[in-house]
């Protein structure tokens, strides 16, 4: 059983939690993702991993309820367990390995962040913060109440630009709308970029970046059931390439990424997971009549 | 008393029953049917089935046994040898290994060794007898990753010696292959392979499970920092094949381990558990071996119409000729000489059909078998709405490249002494499909008794 120690919320619909796993905590490095599992019959969620402390051997995890099991995870308090939490898996972030530094030195990176895809941001800009990189970040979000992290992202960033959809904080637009800001009206120049957020945006900000050829590296989360290599169900299309997220990835370079397709992948099982969901909000009461799902029966 | 020549017929779920459900399809010998069995044995002297174990049970001793209703002494004679017997009494290919040597074969049906195993097993575990362990502990710690048959099989034997046993499982659950892969049906998991994980357990073997090793913690770490003084890699197969066709990355088209991970090991059969799986209408899975069977009877269970897609010809499919029998017999639908070139998809990018061409068979290949060539012009598309893909594994290059001088050969599995599991590094040993490539339970049994031995002397001389 993995104990969690503290759990909150940064934002209406976004969980925090610290979670004492003191294999994980010793080896992971900024890139890296867990799965965590509530209990006996629960489901294998790949999640990211937000922060981790050696020394207490605890990995902060940060997740938005989506489906029934995000939500069963979404209902533990501290004190409570997970029966497992499994990793560090994945790659590692090539930007946050001691052997580049040299390198990413010579570097001016942008991260964007989307969402709660703005988690796994924060791992990689406190390791290049401790290690001498102060990058830049555009921090996304719907709404004035949704965006998290800003005080964290303000100690380790160069420049912390805060957007929001509706203007209700910060600056007002999409994160891309913020890019083609930056480097064409306000006179910013970068080398690398690293995006990571919802699907959408990944996509849409690889279009913005591959105009001014700004190489743009992003982060998979789909479909997985073990993490291990074992399933091959996070195979994502890289170039003419179908590569595996879990073992050659999460990270790869944005402008090979085939996003339409991974999108498309993601739905797979959207109606399972819904009704899922719609079962265990309901509980008792749960009447079916969607015909599909037995709850009539 | 039935013909001597023949064996006695083992008791099965009758096919249109099974198909619907997930229990057992074989039930076992009973007392009586088991006695009358093992009264056939002609008990060698110099017994051939024996040396068509990969374990080397004492097989005409076991027999013995049962033939006098000391059920608990048959027991201990196979636990000398075997750590899983209720697994191998029902997954072993008896037919080419123990029953394929038997004298009693040569005229008429040989002795139904795997059954009785079974039998035995099964009334052990009945009459809680568990194996006996070590009279004395040496307190040297060794560890063992990977919780599949030659895990276990290794960690048992070691822990009979005396060491003090660590496995690390990379799954949340015990059992390797035998949870994630084969299926219930063949194998129950509560009943059967927790029940033999437990046995190995109460040898004194240690089990952590969720440490993936080459991520969570490395070889070279636990022999240096953990104290363990000598490992085991029994790390099973790894990363499942696709063919390289347009459509693969379609929604619908599953790896054979996807699929049967999903509900095998996350039962998504049960609506008790969260993990969904897609419960097809019309069901090809591409391949012919065990895990391709699997597949097929498990879809088949859930529900659907579901076509075995083969390019060869039926004496050709590698899968165990019990496997294909049962599979036909629940009303699987064999499309042989058949080869998928492209899987069709609809504007969502889910699958529609399966393009296929039909293939005739030519001279023989490397491997002995016919190699099939495609007959020119015969494309046509089957309608399905799921693709299974059974075509065998990579290795997972997990750990050998988080190992230092840990060697690998061309095909990237590690490099072992068959003998002994000794690796390229001191004090590391391997065997099982992280050595052969996916290969069978009872094999990777083998060589993680051979390893228990090799490590044993290593650390004797040490």
């Amino acid at each position: 059983m993995y104990k969690i120690l503290k759990a909150g919320k940064l934002a209406a619909n976004i969980y925090e939690m610290v979670v004492e796993a003191p294999r994980v905590a010793k080896r992971c490095l900024p890139g890296q993702f867990v799965i965590v599992k509530a209990d006996e019959k629960g489901e294998r969620i790949p999640l990211t991993i937000c922060d981790y402390d050696r020394e207490a051997g605890t990995v902060t995890i940060v997740f938005m309820p989506i489906g029934a099991s995000t939500e069963k995870f979404a209902a533990l308090q501290a004190g409570d367990s997970f029966s497992d939490f499994v990793g560090p898996l994945g790659c590692p972030s090539e930007l946050c390995e001691e052997a580049n530094l040299e390198e990413t030195k010579k570097k001016k990176i942008l991260f964007v962040a989307g969402g709660v895809g703005t988690a796994p941001v924060y791992p990689q800009m406190k390791w290049l913060h401790e290690h001498g990189v102060d990058a830049d970040v555009i921090v996304g979000a719907k709404t004035k109440d949704l965006v998290i992290l800003e005080d964290k992202f303000k100690s380790v960033a160069g420049n912390v630009y805060i957007t929001t959809d509706d203007g209700s904080y910060g600056r007002s637009g999409m994160v891309t709308k913020v890019i083609d800001d930056l480097i064409t009206n306000e006179g910013k120049t970068y080398d690398h970029c690293v995006a990571i957020g919802p699907m959408i945006m990944m996509k849409f900000c690889c279009l913005t970046t591959k105009k001014y050829d700004l190489p743009t590296i992003v982060s998979m989360n789909p479909i997985m059931v073990d993490g291990t290599g074992m399933c091959g169900a996070c195979r994502v299309i890289v170039g003419d390439e179908v590569k595996f997220a879990c073992v050659d990835g999460p990270e790869f370079d944005g402008h090979k990424i085939d996003f339409d397709a991974a999108m498309k992948r993601q739905t797979l099982y959207k109606t399972e997971e819904g009704r899922a969901l719609l079962a265990q909000r309901e509980g008792d009461t749960h009447h079916g009549g969607c015909g599909n799902c037995g709850g009539d029966k | 008393m039935g013909d001597v020549l023949k064996k006695v017929p083992v008791r099965e779920q009758a096919p249109l029953v099974r198909a619907a459900n997930f229990d057992e399809v074989c039930l076992g010998y009973n007392k009586e049917e088991a006695v009358e069995e093992a009264e056939r044995c002609l008990n060698c002297k110099n017994a051939k089935c024996v040396q068509g174990c990969p374990v080397n049970i004492n097989i005409p001793a076991f027999i013995h046994e049962v033939k006098e209703g000391e059920f608990e002494k048959a027991y201990q004679v196979i636990s000398e040898s075997s750590s899983l017997p209720a697994v191998c009494g029902r997954v072993c290919p008896q037919e080419s290994q123990c029953e394929g040597k038997c004298i009693r074969g040569i005229k008429g049906e040989s002795i139904s060794i795997g059954k009785l195993e079974r039998f035995v097993a099964d009334w052990a575990r009945e009459n809680n007898i568990k194996p006996a362990g070590a009279k004395e502990k040496n307190g040297k710690k060794v560890a063992v990753i990977g919780s599949g048959p030659s895990g276990l099989t290794c960690a048992g034997d070691l822990a009979k010696l005396g060491y003090d046993v660590t496995i690390f499982e990379a799954l949340h659950e015990a059992g390797g292959v035998l949870v994630y892969g084969i299926p219930e049906f063949r194998l129950p998991k509560l009943d059967v392979v927790a029940k033999e994980v437990e046995n190995v357990k109460s040898l004194g073997v240690k089990i952590e499970t969720n440490v993936i090793i080459g991520k969570s913690v490395t070889i070279d770490e636990l022999l240096d920092e953990e104290g363990f003084e000598a490992v085991f890699i029994g790390s099973g197969a790894g990363l499942p094949m696709f063919m390289g066709i347009p459509g693969e990355t379609a929604k619908g088209v599953f790896s054979a381990n996807e699929y049967l991970t999903r509900n095998n090991l996350m039962k998504a059969f049960r609506d008790d558990y969260d993990t969904p799986i897609v419960r097809g209408k019309k069901v090809a899975v591409v391949g012919g071996g065990n895990v391709a069977m699997d597949a097929a009877r498990t879809a088949l269970r859930l529900g659907a119409e579901v076509h075995v897609v083969y390019r060869r010809s039926e004496a050709e499919l590698p899968a165990r000729a019990e496997e294909v029998h049962h599979a036909k017999e629940e009303g699987i639908i064999f499309d042989l000489l058949t080869n998928p070139t492209e899987i069709l998809v609809d504007e969502n990018d889910a699958v529609r059909g399966i393009r296929c061409v039909r293939m005739e068979l030519g001279e023989p290949d490397a491997s002995g078998r016919r190699r099939p060539v495609v007959i020119e012009g015969s494309e046509f598309d089957i309608d399905v709405d799921t693709v299974i893909m059974s075509l065998g594994t990579s290795p997972n290059p997990l750990i050998s490249s988080t190992t230092i001088g840990l060697d690998v050969n061309r095909k990237k599995c590690i490099i072992a002494d068959e003998a002994n599991g000794q690796t390229s590094k001191e004090a590391v040993f391997a065997g099982g499909d992280a050595v052969t490539g996916a290969a069978t339970v009872i094999l990777a049994m083998g060589a993680g008794k051979a390893a228990a031995k090799g490590i044993h002397e290593f650390l004797s001389n040490k």
